[in-house]
This record gives C-alpha cells, structure tokens and sequence, in this order.
C-alpha cells in the first residue's frame, strides 16, 4: 500500500515537474525568437535601412524606405476599409440584430476569421487586380482589410454588450431615443476595449505577406499614390530571405527585427496599457 | 435633438408600435439601416470569396473533375494538375506539426490551469499570447537560416542513425523538406493549442478538481483522469483550431519545404504544400488553365479550413456549456 502510493506521489511530481518544463518551454521560445532576431539583424538597423532605397541588385548597402512607406500606406488604407464595416457591423449586432441576421453575420464573421490568408489573396487579386491589369496599394490593402474585419467585429459586439444595462436605461430614461443612448453614451463606455481588438487587429495585418505577394506585390523604388504595386516590410523580407545575396540576407534579419518590434510593440501596448481592467479578445 | 413632442410620443403606450417614418426621425432607424449595411457587407464579402473561388476554377473543374484530387502529374507546360503532391504535403506536415505540438501544448496548458497560481498563470499566457502574434515570415526567416541548417547538419544525421531503419527518416538529409515545415508549423501553432486549451480546462468547474483531490488523488491524478476527460471536447476543438491554423498557414512552409512536388515516404524528402503552390506559382501562372488550377487549390483550402473551424467551435462552445451546466 505504501509502495503504491509512493508510486502514485512520485508519478505525480514527475508529470507535473514536466507540464512546467512544458510551459517553459513554450516560453523560451519566445524569448530565444526575440533574441537571436535581434542577436543578427540589431546590427543591420541603421539609419541607411530607414532612409534609402533598396541598392540595385548586386550593390551591397542601401535601405527599405519604400517598404516602410508602404506598409504604414496599406496598413492606413486597410484600417480604413476593414474597422468601419467591422465596428459598425458589430454594432449592428449588439443593438439591433435580430436572431436569423445576427446568426449570419456571426457565422460569416467567424468563416472569414478562419479563411487562410493566401485565399483572401485570391480574391483581391479576382477582384482589383485581374480587372485592372496591374497590382497596387488598393488591392492590398483591401485584402488585409478584409482580415480585419472579424476581429474588429466580434470584439465591438462582446464590448458593446459587456456594458452595464443600467448605463443604457439611464440614457433612455433621460430621453434619448436609441441611437443617441448608443453613440453618446454605450459606445464611450466601451471604446477602451473596441480601441484594444481594432489595435491587435491592425497588429496582426501588419506581418501578413501572403495576401500581399499578388495583391500589392512589391516594388524597388517609391510607389506614388495607391495604384501602383508597392514594397512591404513582410514581402521585403520573404524576398530577401529566399534571394542568393549575403547582403539580402543581412537585410532580411534587419527588417524582421523592425516588422518584429512594431507588432510586439502594438500588441504589448494594447494588451498593458488599453487594456486595463479589460479582458482581451483572441485572434 | 430630441424635441419635447418626441419625448412625449415615446412615453405614450404605443411605443412598440410607431410608424416607420417617426422612428426615422429619430434616427433609430437610419442607424438601423446604417449599421446593417456594414453587416450585410460583412455577409456579402464571405458570400463574394466562396462564389468568386467556385466561379474561378469552373475551367479546372471540368477538364479534371474528380481526377483532379487523385493525379500527381503537375505540369504546367501540358496543362496537367493534379493536387495530390499538394494535399498531401499539407497533410502531412499538419500532422507532423500536429505530433509535436499536442503534447507540449496540453502540458503547458495543464501547467498553467491546474499548477500555477493565477497571477503567474496570466503573465504567462500574456507572453504566450505574444508568441501567437509573431508573423509567419519572421518564422520563415528563422526556418530558413536556423533550422535548416540545423536539420541538414545535426537533426536529421542523428534521427538516420537513431531510426534510419524507418522508412520515414532515411533519404538525403536536405534540411529543407516536410519535418522542417512540421517543425516550424508546431512552433506556430503552440501558443493556439495552449491559450486555447488553458481556457478551456480552466471552465471546468472546481468541484470536479476538489471531488477528486477528497478522494484521494494526487493533484497529477485530479488533472490527468478527471478535468483533462472533463475538458476533452474542448481540447479536442483546440487541436482542429490549430490544425485549421496550420493547413492554411503559408509563408513559413513555402520558405522550408522544398517546393518540390513530389509524394516521398521519407519526412527529410522535400515537398510543397497548397498555400505553398499558390504563393509561388500565382504570378507566374500563365493560361486560364493554370490559373482556375491553381484557385481550385484555393477552393480545396478553404473547405478544409472551413469543415475544421465548424467543428472545433461546436466542440469548445459542447465544452463550456457542459461546465457551465455542472456547476448552475
């Protein structure tokens, strides 16, 4: 009897000494990502790198200041497309969906969350670069915007329900009709929130390159206006890692550091700061 | 602004019943319409993707019907596709993936539901959590000059003459191939499988822990036989969760598995995968053929994607109802 159970103890610490090596594990991996990046791309981020333009293939040197302008540009444009339809379809459904179009819109949400990125690739390209006969800032931008839009719209809803009744009634017993109750009163109690998921949102676009690679394509010089194929940081360095150039190579961990900086940044921000007393919503 | 006879119409009785065009200068229903708009268009663009694939690869789709998912041939010069090199890629480096990442994710999902103490628990999942946001291609960057070099020189030397007797670990050992991508797919989609599953076992009701802590069971025992079976469907939802994540997942597989699209036994062979085709070869793509074949790929994707999503959801939403159930 006391063999067994030293034998049911033992068993015990053991298996749940290694759920912690497990965990730590997990954990490690996150700080040995950041810090080889950083041990071989820190070196490379230089002012050139913010600055220049890409060298002429075979010229060593030069900078990724087109990619950076064209990443802040598809992330500005998609933002635009993806959060209006995402925060107000989710208001729709926190104020006035009914059953049937709720569960429509949520069912479509939820399929559009899970779609793979390249797929949504597909259809930008079906949709604004087969028409036009060339790819540009608009058509990648339209394809990260779609992938915002799940998460803007879940997250608006489970925030714009989260508020207190009370809140609401007051607003109502006051006098306002239901929309004014909604934009003055519900959605300022819930924009922390709304702020947070619109921000992880953004931050989860910012790295994606598959939509990107027929969508907004890539460029070696500056890309005017929204027309016109444009370099990313993500595209950048899928490019650079995969080219036979050593000086690419070093350029390719420099922008993973700053791609990597920037979503890490966002995410830490928005999850720390905005989030206070807020439960965060998953991607 | 709202006007005092308004003000009075609304506390009248009749509420429910206004006439269309007096909510509508309320702007109740403007903001109705409004806000519906942007839902429907919600509906409309999911509608939109689904038509514009199954619209998009009618040329494919007739010329090889069913055919198309059991050939191996792809040749772009003949206009002959097949997608089983593909699907089996992607298959197989999901599961490889898959292997590795289940049992380390369920025992740091263990660890941090039934182990550590809320506080460290949370800040936990709060790196875990940023683990989940790194992109893919900064994993691909890592794949490409880490791991693989990595494999060609050490992994998979050791794993041929630890097991080389398998048929799945003898070839050339390239480094680029289907245990890398499985390797680097795993790392993706462990912080999934945990935060997902943390979640989950931590909806299972406390009685259930201390039920079987009274009993007598060591705490290893509370976890392993009574809240891990507890928690099992939703776990189960967390792994097609994941693998939806890793069958759809592009940039990482495309710059380690080769591209080469060939059906090997060996897991050190090289391969390609679906998204992996479709990222490289759709610029190139030239004839309507090509194209419709390769979006057709697309179509294969989403429905994988899309039968597993469903079904993971319903298992978590069977998981926490039945907690919820237990414990009211």
């Amino acid at each position: 009897m006391t063999a067994r159970l030293l034998w049911r103890k033992g068993l015990s610490a053991v298996m749940l000494t290694l759920t912690g090596v497990c965990a730590l594990l997990a954990l490690s991996l996150l700080f040995f990502i950041l810090g080889y990046l950083v041990y071989h791309g820190g070196r490379s981020v230089n002012w050139d790198f913010f600055t220049k333009l890409p060298a002429p293939v075979g010229e060593p040197g030069g900078g990724m200041a087109n990619a950076i302008l064209g990443s802040a540009k598809l992330l500005l444009l998609a933002s635009l497309i993806g959060v209006p339809i995402g925060f107000f379809g989710g208001v729709y459904l926190a104020e006035f969906g009914g059953r049937t179009a709720g569960f429509f819109v949520r069912y479509a949400a939820d399929l559009l969350n899970g779609t793979p990125s390249i797929v949504i690739g597909i259809f930008a390209y079906a949709l604004l670069v087969l028409p036009f006969k060339h790819f540009s800032t608009f058509a990648g931008a339209f394809a990260l915007g779609i992938m915002m839009i799940p998460i803007t719209l879940r997250s608006t809803e489970d925030f714009l329900r989260s508020v207190p009744r009370e809140l609401r009634e007051g607003a109502l017993a006051l006098g306002a009709s239901k929309w004014r109750a909604i934009a003055s009163v519900v959605i300022p109690a819930a924009y922390r929130g709304i702020l947070t998921a619109v921000l992880l949102a953004v931050a989860r676009v910012a790295g994606e390159t598959a939509p990107l690679l027929f969508t907004a394509f890539s460029n070696r010089f500056w890309s005017p206006g929204w027309n016109q194929p444009t370099a990313s940081l993500p595209v950048m360095i899928y490019t650079y890692a995969v080219s036979p150039y050593e000086d690419w190579h070093r350029q390719a961990w420099a922008a993973g550091v700053v791609l990597l900086a920037l979503v890490l940044l966002i995410n830490i921000l928005a999850r720390t700061v905005l989030a206070r007393g807020v439960s965060v919503p998953r991607q | 602004m709202v006007t005092p006879s308004t003000n009075a119409r609304r506390a009248g009785p009749a509420t429910g019943s206004r006439s269309f065009l007096s909510r509508l200068r309320d702007g109740d229903e403007v903001a109705r319409l409004l806000t519906l708009l942007f839902a429907a268009a919600v509906v409309l663009i999911t509608v939109a993707i689904v038509y514009q694939l199954w619209a998009d690869s009618a040329l494919s789709r007739h010329k090889f019907g069913w055919k198309f998912f059991f050939s191996s041939v792809w040749d772009p010069v003949f206009d002959q596709f097949g997608a089983l090199p593909f699907i089996y890629g992607t298959l197989v480096t999901s599961a490889v993936g898959l292997c590795l990442a289940v049992p380390l994710g369920l025992g740091a999902a263990i660890f941090l539901s039934e182990l550590a103490p809320p506080k460290v628990s949370d800040t936990l999942t709060f790196f875990i959590d940023l683990l989940a946001a790194v992109p893919s291609v900064i994993y691909g960057l890592l794949g490409v000059f880490l791991l693989v070099p990595l494999m060609r020189e050490n992994i998979q030397p050791f794993l041929k003459a630890a097991l080389g007797f398998l048929p799945l670990f003898s070839g050339p050992a390239y480094g680029l191939g289907f245990l890398t991508a499985g390797i680097v797919l795993a790392v993706m989609i462990l912080p999934f499988i945990i935060s997902v599953s943390r979640e989950v076992l931590l909806s299972v009701p406390r009685e259930q822990r201390e039920a079987a802590l009274a009993l007598g069971s060591t705490r290893w025992e509370s976890a392993w036989k009574v809240v891990v079976p507890f928690a099992r469907t939703g776990i189960f939802g967390s792994i097609f969760l994941a693998l939806a994540r890793a069958l759809g997942e592009t940039m990482a597989v495309t710059m380690v598995i080769g591209n080469t699209p060939k059906i090997a036994a060996s897991l050190f062979a090289p391969g390609y995968s679906i998204a992996a085709v479709i990222a490289n070869e759709f610029t190139e793509a030239t004839g309507d053929l090509y194209l419709h074949a390769l979006i057709e790929l697309g179509l294969v994707l989403f429905l994988l994607t899309f039968i597993l999503n469903g079904l993971a959801r319903l298992l978590i939403l069977l998981t926490e109802r039945r907690g919820a159930e237990v414990r009211a």
